[in-house]
């Protein structure tokens, strides 16, 4: 059922991508809501639409839920002129979420590609605030061009902390880029990583192959990669079929999957 | 099942008056515009008697049949499926409010049906998508309204129709589960069984006398000449191992250069089960209602979102919806998504024929 | 405020902008919605651009709409051809297959009153178009609902499946299967919920082609049911017979007769 909920609060991530901070407005539905780490909801626009946007808060506080949201098509353009205070609709948490339990106690390797991943970075704040559970944290990012470098700031800020290392690389570089130049796998070679790590990514699919195949000359298993997918969905419960992904349905079984799940289905085309 | 019980013609009449009676609307197989379809029966003489389909791929036409046979016709373009699974139906509605707005979810109107009629390759299809709709982590209270009191009266095939393979796929000619009551129709009257507890009283109010012995050997001598005389066949035969490995053979383009990418065959396929979701406003946008649509991923949209089409082409679709129904649904479901009705056969415009794309891919495998 | 809205007519019959009219229940709330502060078939009130909304009907014939297009183009911030003059050039973009100059001769006393284009095209080959709403003429309910979505601020979206998901969904029986009816609906694109079919006729295609179709193998089922040649040519240069896919596949039937 979709849930009202209020904004309390609005932030331009960058041209194109805000983050708004929301709460359930019926007491009893928002004590009783809960979700995990990457997990999504589907968030409703009156009379509009709903597109899946995946929670970017911590679930340790889960009455106060962030959602990083890109203007990309219909709805979202609608979402683009929510102000504080507005009402708007909330139906979830749905999807698996990263595992973030299996991740305990093992460095783990973060990868990201494109535009602003949001699933990601809630991910990286959900491990900074519990950080002595986790090894090492390697966070690896590519991107087209400087340009399409979002939330500078906070990968200096990541960069900074420790136990923590931070790589990039741009494809299109400018001049003032400091960083890495080529694809997200050239910065493999600087990777050293044990193969007891876990690696989660999310990002385009033929990056995400890449690295894959990286990653297994680093003798990190199929299991231990486990990456997250994005495909039309309108039911977000499995029933609607959109989100068919062979025998998956990314919105019930993943977003998140295992590489030894879905290899055999990554090098082909129009799946 | 039960034991075997006669019914003369004349019952059958009784049966119909009887669960109008019990408060069912009923339902069974009535000539309309040049094919069968279940519409409301009233008595015997408005099912499609003594008439006969015959279908080919692309092809259905209606003739006359057999002077007096109430059951010669073996199917129509559609299904159960839509008495389950509504075409358009609306699930919610949100009001503005002064401050946001309420929604609540809009109750489905569903009064008890009772089918007379269907077919095994149906009953099959509507357990495919009971497991779908009801018995998965979320389930359909839509879906389960409608399907809940349904009573239904099975007839076993005595005739297939050349594009039918329920054979091959192992759910029929004859009914032999999921059904209230199923009928063999003989020269005299019918041989039935109940298949349930309601079947059960049904055919104990109906008086019904045991069957002779010679009427149970006919019948089946029906069933099974039936069964021995299908022309069309799909091996079934390691399909998911197959049709996985083939995803690149070079057969899908072939059938994506016939392909209209119309969407037909997925509505009218008994078990498919896409739907589109859709916010429609009223136009002083103080109220919405979400309606829900039948959809097919056979639509260029079906795969699309900002900026990205998963499946651009035709021979992607084409390739997603075999694949799916045959191989990919037994490892989702763990169960076949196709019946063997046959009606994606009869029903494609251009009459592709999804046993004779399987048998090329098995015949040419590009891996092995 | 309400959005102000215009209605503009090129080369048509009217049928398109009279759904406005026609929308009966609706037209109240339209009017409380909209302000339609150009629309001379409604009503003489006839104010001055800028407009927020123009919605256009019919396709350009003449040198003189060839210009008052770009003018009502500078003059509207959001843009919606609506029917299939406008959006595909119409029935009249049958002429740019013929001699424009005879028609005018033979049809006209003093023909040299008439000034006219050889060719009868769509506003998407003069100007930037925000939304085309296909049709002959186009569906009321589409048509509100592109009004709506402008005043939620969204892009309108109509739907651009073939007509047959719909004819499904209504629960007719396929014409071209259960009677070997020559029917445009497999390439048709959806919006008039299967009308033709559901009185057993085959589709004519007045809403263009579907957002994907298989012309060469829909061609072939026309074929495949007699229906070649100039019987094929006329079906596809109907209506909607300007647009690409529909035109390129009449223009290759043509040419293989000759």
């Amino acid at each position: 059922m979709i849930c009202p909920a209020r904004i309390t609060g609005r932030r331009t991530e960058t041209a194109g991508i805000y983050t708004f901070s929301m709460r359930l407005v019926d007491n009893a539905v928002r004590r009783a809501y809960s979700f995990r780490a990457g997990q999504f909801n589907m968030l409703y626009a009156f009379g509009v639409g709903e597109v899946p946007i995946s929670i970017v808060s911590d679930p340790g506080d889960p009455e106060h839920l962030e959602h990083t949201i890109r203007i990309a098509g219909r709805v979202t353009g609608v979402m683009a002129g929510w102000k504080v205070g507005d009402v708007v609709g909330v139906r979830g948490p749905y999807g698996n979420g990263w595992p973030v339990e299996e991740a305990r106690g093992r460095d783990v390797v973060i990868i990201t590609g494109g535009l602003g991943c949001a699933p990601v970075v809630g991910l990286i704040n959900y491990i900074f605030r519990r950080r002595d559970q986790y090894g090492e944290l390697h966070i690896l990012h590519g991107v087209r061009t400087p340009n399409d470098l979002l939330y500078r700031e906070r990968f200096d800020e990541w960069r900074r902390a420790p136990r923590t290392r931070v790589y990039l690389t741009a494809d299109q570089p400018d001049k003032s880029w400091r960083y890495k130049i080529g694809v997200v796998t050239e910065l493999f070679d600087e990777l050293t990583v044990p193969p007891s790590s876990i690696v989660m990514m999310c990002g385009p699919e033929v990056m995400m192959r890449f690295a894959a195949h990286a990653l297994r000359q680093k003798g990190i298993g199929d299991d231990a990669i486990h990456l997250s997918l994005e495909r039309r969905m309108e039911c977000a419960v499995g029933l609607c079929g959109h989100c068919q992904y062979r025998e998956h349905f990314v919105c019930k079984s993943g977003p998140v999957f295992s590489y030894r799940t879905v290899r055999e289905l990554f090098g082909l085309s129009g799946i | 099942m039960s034991e075997a019980l006669h019914m003369p013609q004349p019952a059958l009449e009784d049966l119909i008056a009887m669960l109008w009676r019990e408060g069912f609307k009923v339902l069974g197989p009535v000539a309309r515009d040049g094919a069968v379809g279940f519409d409301e029966v009233r008595k015997v003489s408005d099912l499609a008697v003594a008439m006969r389909d015959t279908q080919e791929p692309g092809r259905y036409r209606l003739g006359q049949g057999a002077a007096g046979e109430i059951f010669g016709v073996v199917n129509g373009a559609f299904s159960l499926k839509p008495f389950f699974f509504a075409p358009e139906e609306t699930l919610l509605e949100a009001k503005r409010e002064r401050r946001g707005f309420k929604v609540s979810e809009v109750a489905p109107v569903a009064p008890p049906l009772a089918f007379i009629g269907v077919r095994a390759c149906d009953l099959a299809a509507l357990a495919v998508q009971d497991r779908i709709f009801l018995h998965d982590r979320f389930h359909d209270t839509h879906y389960q309204a409608r399907r809940k009191d349904a009573f239904l009266v099975a007839v076993n095939c005595a005739r297939s129709a050349p594009t039918c393979f329920c054979v091959s796929m192992k759910t029929g000619p004859e009914a032999t589960t999921g059904f209230d009551l199923s009928l063999t129709e003989l020269e005299q009257g019918f041989v039935t069984r109940s298949g349930s507890a309601a079947g059960e009283a049904i055919a104990a109010k109906l008086g019904l006398s045991a069957a002779g012995q010679n009427e149970v050997v006919s019948a089946k001598a029906r069933i099974d000449g039936c069964a021995a005389g299908m022309q069309r066949g799909l091996d079934p035969t390691d399909l998911p191992r197959l049709l996985y490995a083939e995803a690149e053979n070079p057969r899908w383009k072939d059938a994506a250069s016939r392909c209209l990418s119309c969407t037909n065959c997925t509505m009218v396929c008994p078990t498919c089960f896409c739907h589109a979701v859709v916010d429609q406003e009223e136009l002083d946008g103080n109220m919405s209602r979400r309606v829900r649509k039948w959809d097919s991923c056979f639509s260029l949209e079906h795969a699309h979102i900002h900026g990205i089409n998963f499946r651009p082409k035709i021979e992607n679709r084409y390739r997603q919806w075999l694949t799916h129904k045959l191989a990919a649904w037994i490892d989702q479901f763990g169960t076949s998504g196709c019946v063997g009705c046959g009606r994606c056969i009869t029903w494609c415009p251009v009459g592709i024929d999804l046993t004779a794309e399987v048998a090329a891919i098995r015949a040419h495998p590009v891996k092995r | 405020m309400k959005p102000r809205a215009a209605v503009f007519k090129f080369a048509s019959c009217d049928g398109c902008q009279l759904q406005f009219l026609n929308a009966e229940d609706e037209l109240l709330k339209l009017a409380g919605q909209v302000d339609f502060v150009y629309f001379p078939e409604a009503r003489s009130r006839a104010l001055e651009g800028p407009y927020d909304i123009a919605f256009v009907e019919g396709s350009i014939t003449t040198p003189d709409d060839a210009r008052r297009i770009i003018k009502v183009r500078e003059e509207s911030h959001y843009l919606a051809t609506i029917g299939a003059c406008a959006t595909a050039g119409g029935i009249q973009a049958l002429r740019n297959w013929a001699d424009v100059e005879q028609y005018r001769r033979v049809t006209y006393p003093s023909p040299e009153f008439i000034s006219t284009l050889s060719t009868s095209t769509p506003i998407s080959e003069h100007v930037r178009v925000d939304c085309e709403v296909w049709g002959c003429p186009v569906d009321q309910h589409q048509l509100l609902a592109v009004v709506r979505s402008l005043l939620s601020k969204a892009r309108p979206v109509l739907p651009a499946y073939s007509v047959c998901m719909d004819c499904k969904r209504r629960g007719n029986v396929c014409v071209v299967v259960a009677r070997g009816a020559p029917c445009l609906g497999p390439v048709t694109r959806t919006g008039c919920g299967a009308l033709c079919p559901a009185f057993n006729r085959g589709c004519y295609g007045c809403f263009g082609p579907a957002d994907d179709q298989n012309m060469e193998s829909f061609a072939r089922l026309l074929a495949s049911q007699g229906v070649t040649g100039d019987d094929a040519v006329r079906r596809l240069r109907g209506i909607n017979g300007y647009v690409r896919p529909w035109r390129e596949t009449a223009d290759a039937i043509a040419a293989d007769k000759k």
